[in-house]
């Protein structure tokens, strides 16, 4: 099954878990499993109208999902997607 | 203007560079004659500051309103104990100096806006962008686009940090890899989320390492790379960051400085801060009479057990904010119920979830634990 790698930031909606192991063949799917098991977590990273917030990036491997197919994007079992909020913090 | 020799206090200085082929007196000359630009003397600012200090670059600008608190001497090792209550930059400048007094600093006790970036950031090379918050991220990633200067990007959170080369050359922004901020309140800051003090250590020497290597134009720079740094499972990856598709040749998003506390969704400071305070809120020493008055109503703490451990209200019954949609059914719709955090942000945001799922009388506790050691209890510490 395709790993999901969880930010700091969101564990908290994740039992704390730093990755998480998922059925789905594209991202979106991958995405909609995430959130059913944890439903916290969908405010994080969706808007109201169900569309990625655009201060956090999926990639899958080292590409990101804008610059391939979106939540189209395929993944197979050995891919990692890792979920990128940007975060501020400098001091 | 530009040096084009070493003096022998340089040359004995910077033997360990000297001696390197990669470096050597042409590498030094470079450090010598760059001007790189500080935003930030905290976290970040602090390994970076001292390490480009020692290694000789020649000008450093360092810009930053805020005074040394012991809060920040966990991680901002810039500044000791003995400077604290003394401005940022001031103190910066003192340990700079001391580390290497053959170089020049440009102190800025400012915010940086929209008003003076510009001005302030092209007497420089390079930009280390080592802020605390979204609005002056974007300020300082449009004017460095609209000034042609790198920005050397670097942001930490608790374990995790990531860094980062912008603008340099037809490379991405930080726009093409963030578009927006998040709303206000939906990414805790170091403040809220805390950091591990080593972090912006190993963080902002990755941000200084690519500071050098820009001046030197050695090695590859970490540009259309972001690397991301887990300390606790001591991994770095990195990921790709592409330039927006539309802006190829030239940047067609950033036009002008725009006003960033409002694209950021953040009430400006300067606005008076609305005086009439809502019938919804209630201040610690209210509560704190309702307590002594044996007022039959609920305290609830919605900050996280390590919190707990460090301070509470001996009334108050901790629910940690992620646990609370799942909890609601210990608590009474009828109840009095007020509500109280660290500052009164998490606070306000579980006033509303209660009020959204039926509760009436639902009240948040303003300024939180830390107001209450201001204004009702000294003796509970402040974190």
């Amino acid at each position: 099954m395709p790993k999901i790698l969880i930010p700091t930031p969101l564990r908290q909606f994740a039992e704390k878990k730093d990755s998480v192991e998922v059925d789905g063949s594209t991202v979106g799917e991958v995405l909609a499993a995430l959130t059913a098991a944890y439903p916290d977590m969908k405010k994080n990273l969706f808007n109201d109208e169900g569309k990625l917030r655009s201060f956090v990036n999926v990639y899958v491997n080292d590409e990101d999902i804008r610059f391939l197919e979106k939540d189209k994007t395929a993944v197979a079992a050995a891919d990692t997607i890792s979920i990128v909020p940007s975060i501020a913090g400098g001091k | 203007m530009a040096a084009t020799s070493l003096t022998n206090e340089e040359i004995g200085r910077y033997s360990r560079h000297l001696i390197m082929p990669e470096v050597g007196v042409e590498g030094q000359l470079k450090l010598k004659n760059a001007k790189v630009l500080l935003i930030g003397t905290g976290g970040l600012g602090a390994p970076v500051a001292m390490y480009l200090a020692a290694a000789g670059v020649g000008k450093l600008g360092l810009v930053d309103f805020d005074t040394v608190d012991v809060s920040n001497l966990q991680r901002q090792v810039i500044h000791g104990t003995k400077d604290v209550g003394k401005k940022k930059v001031d103190s910066a400048e003192e340990s700079m100096k001391d580390i290497n007094p053959l170089i020049e600093i440009v102190k800025y006790e400012v915010p940086l806006t929209s008003a003076n970036a510009l001005e302030i950031l092209k007497e420089y090379d390079i930009v280390a962008d080592g802020t605390d918050n979204f609005p002056t991220r974007f300020l300082v990633n449009d004017a460095c686009v609209l000034l042609g200067i790198p920005n050397v990007y670097a942001s930490i959170f608790r374990f995790e940090g990531q860094a980062t080369v912008f603008c340099k050359d037809d490379g991405p922004c930080y726009r093409c890899l963030y578009p927006e901020p998040p709303p206000p309140g939906l990414v805790p800051s170091c403040a809220e989320g805390g950091v591990l003090g080593i972090l912006p250590g190993v963080v902002g020497l990755i941000q200084a390492t690519e500071v050098i290597k820009l001046i030197l134009g050695a090695g590859q720079p970490l540009q259309g790379r972001l690397m991301l740094y887990d300390a606790l499972s001591m991994k770095f990856r990195e990921l790709k960051i592409r330039r927006n598709p539309e802006c190829q040749g030239k940047c067609t998003v950033i036009k002008e400085l725009i006003d960033y506390q409002q694209f950021c969704g953040v009430p400006h400071e300067e606005a008076p801060l609305p005086a009439p305070v809502s019938s919804t809120d209630i201040t610690p020493k209210e509560v704190k009479q309702l307590i002594d008055a044996n007022a039959d109503f609920t305290l609830i703490d919605v900050r996280e057990v390590h919190e707990y451990q460090i301070c509470k209200i001996d009334k108050a019954q901790l629910i940690p904010l992620g646990e609370l949609p799942r909890r609601l059914a210990e608590l009474d719709k009828e109840a009095d119920i007020v509500i109280h955090c660290k500052m009164g942000g998490r606070s306000a945001k579980a006033c509303d979830l209660l009020r959204a799922s039926g509760f009436s009388k639902v009240r948040n506790m303003t300024g939180g634990i830390l107001a209450w050691s201001d204004t009702v209890d000294p003796s509970v510490p402040k974190y």
